[in-house]
């Protein structure tokens, strides 16, 4: 049995947890193969794992044990119970740590081999990135989830005009303990010094943004993580961490991509600063003297039950409420009534693109009824009522018509485009964006105040009794 | 050594691109969580480091810690991707 143990075994091993890998995520392109895609890969990254233990040689087998048993008692409950609500500062959470761990392998490389003096140059270039991008990784998600979580306050914290050169300064600083380093400097403090700078370095650049750049940020990070577990496997002349750790690294900048696409920022801006706290331009809406039409619950069943057509416009409020299932609840009484329903989901809505499809989704909301953005477009102007629960910036029509408002450009949802409005919500303030939204104050529009899912519930008995 | 590891990571990139870029927009927040699990592989580095001889007190803890973080990553990540993309699953039943 000795050829288990074998260099080409392991490596065949490691090409059939990469084909399960790619198939796997090419499951991910549908509804109905995502499950079995995310099963195969989860299958081959046990394949892998086995192949690494298979490693002539391998030891130390209970501290492997126990540091597996640790992680699976954490990990494992958190992901059963997490809400679908808070996903995103989960996901950010588990990039995290895997930042952290592979800042980690990489400052025991370094103590492990003098400072890398007895290696190729190229593995302590190599490992020294993966320990910088690592830190930033780590210390960038675990503030991301602070401010996503509401331990932090999700407004953009910056230091003002020195975010900038003081982000650069510690960047520098960070590259160069890493020169020092592949230069043959071996002291110990060289290590720990490119660690703190990069830490704080992470710190830095994800303190400044506000809430609503979190997802794009949070991409970033993973595909951040992504490249430096590739970098680690450079290090390591491991072909299974180069290849799973390049996917994640293309596909999340791809997604990156995408999200900041949606918004309308690009991933620069978002890195160099958040909304509001510094420039922006005007934008602001002046809302204190103007007055909105307020309806009642009462009022908005009548209104949904003689409409012909309903769009729904699902934003964080809804989450935030827990009110998918109320919305459920209303939407097939309004079918039963013969209204035709849809539900207009922007790319970003919620916090992450499709997070609005995973909580519709848990609704028992068919997959059908959701459009998206472009598809549903063209509809407003045919629907009798729009009904706005808890999504803000994505409706507001400013982003097509006023040049000197901050989501001037951003793709909207035509919400204003149909034939009334009513907008469900908590109170009159902007959205994460802080800008006011005009549609709010359009002579169509009406609004009802209060939690998202008392008010549908409201909606929903004022029906029955209809 | 160097040279075939740099070709494998050039390839696994365009692999990376072609794969993801065919994903729809509603499945988006699932493939982010998805491929957060994948990156969980370096859990790998810790084993061969830990496994084929790590010494001292302090380099056996941090890669102790350092396994149970990509533990964590891997675990975490594919049973939360697993939950969400399970009610998709769900509601294909009910639809039929």
């Amino acid at each position: 049995m000795t050829w288990v143990h074998g260099e080409a075994f392991i490596q065949c091993l490691y090409i059939v947890a990469f084909a399960l890998f790619i198939y796997g995520l090419m499951g991910l392109t549908g509804p109905y193969t995502a499950v079995r895609g995310n099963k195969l890969a989860a299958l081959g990254m046990g394949i892998a794992i086995i192949a690494t233990l298979l490693t002539p040689g391998m030891g130390n087998w209970w501290l492997i044990v126990l540091g597996v048993a640790l992680g699976a008692a954490v990990g494992v409950p958190a992901a059963r119970r997490v809400r679908m609500t808070a996903m995103p500062q989960m996901v950010a959470l588990f990039n995290g740590v895997g930042g952290g761990a592979i800042a980690l392998i990489a400052w025991v490389e370094f103590r492990h081999s003098d400072g890398f003096s007895s290696r190729p140059e190229y593995v302590a270039i190599a490992s020294l990135f993966a320990a910088i991008v690592g830190s930033i990784s780590f210390w960038g998600s675990t503030i991301a989830f602070g401010k996503l979580q509401e331990i932090m306050p999700g407004r953009p914290i910056s230091v003002g005009r020195l975010q900038q050169p003081l982000n650069l300064l510690m960047l520098l600083v960070a590259v160069a303990f890493g020169v020092i380093v592949v230069a043959g400097g071996q002291s110990g403090w060289l290590m720990v010094g490119l660690l703190v700078t990069a830490s704080m370095l992470g710190v830095l650049i994800v303190l400044p943004i506000g809430g609503a750049d979190m997802p794009v940020v949070i991409s970033l990070l993973n595909a951040a993580t992504g490249l430096s577990a590739a970098a680690m496997g450079l290090a390591l002349d491991n072909t299974a961490l180069i290849v799973a750790g390049m996917i994640v690294g293309a596909s999340g900048s791809i997604l990156t991509n995408l999200m900041a696409k949606a918004m309308n920022r690009s991933i620069p801006a978002i890195v160099a600063g958040g909304f509001g706290g510094n420039g922006g331009g005007g934008g602001a809406v002046e809302a204190g003297d103007r007055s909105v039409r307020r309806t009642s619950a009462a009022d908005a069943a009548i209104q949904l039950a003689f409409a012909r057509q309903v769009i729904v416009v699902p934003g964080y409020g809804l989450a935030v409420a827990q009110a998918q299932h109320a919305v459920r609840q209303l939407t097939g009484l309004l079918e039963q009534k013969g209204v035709s329903v849809a539900y207009a989901i922007h790319p970003v809505a919620g916090r992450m693109p499709g997070h609005m499809n995973v909580l519709l989704a848990e609704a028992d909301v068919p997959y059908e009824h959701l459009k998206e953005m472009d598809s549903i477009n063209d509809e407003f102007a045919r629907t009798d009522v729009t009904l706005v629960i808890g999504a803000n910036d994505v409706t507001n029509p400013a982003a097509r018509t006023d040049p000197s408002s901050p989501i001037y450009g951003m793709p909207i949802l035509n919400v204003d485009e149909s034939r009334s409005v009513i907008v469900l919500k908590r109170s009159m303030r902007p959205g994460f964006a802080g800008v006011d939204n005009e549609l709010y104050f359009d002579p169509r529009t009406s609004l009802l105040f209060g939690d998202a899912k008392s008010s549908v519930h409201d909606i929903t008995e004022e029906l029955k009794a209809l | 050594m160097l040279v075939q590891n740099l070709a494998v990571l050039v390839l696994a990139g365009f692999v990376g691109f072609a794969v993801i870029s065919k994903v729809p927009n509603t499945l988006h927040t699932p493939l982010m969580s998805g491929t957060n699990a994948i990156h969980g592989i370096v859990v790998l580095g810790g084993f061969i480091v830990l496994g084929l001889g790590a010494e001292g007190v302090l380099n056996k803890v941090l890669l102790v810690i350092a396994i149970a973080f990509g533990t964590i990553n891997v675990v975490g990540g594919f049973l939360v991707t697993d939950r969400m993309l399970g009610m998709f699953k769900e509601k294909k039943d009910t639809s039929k």
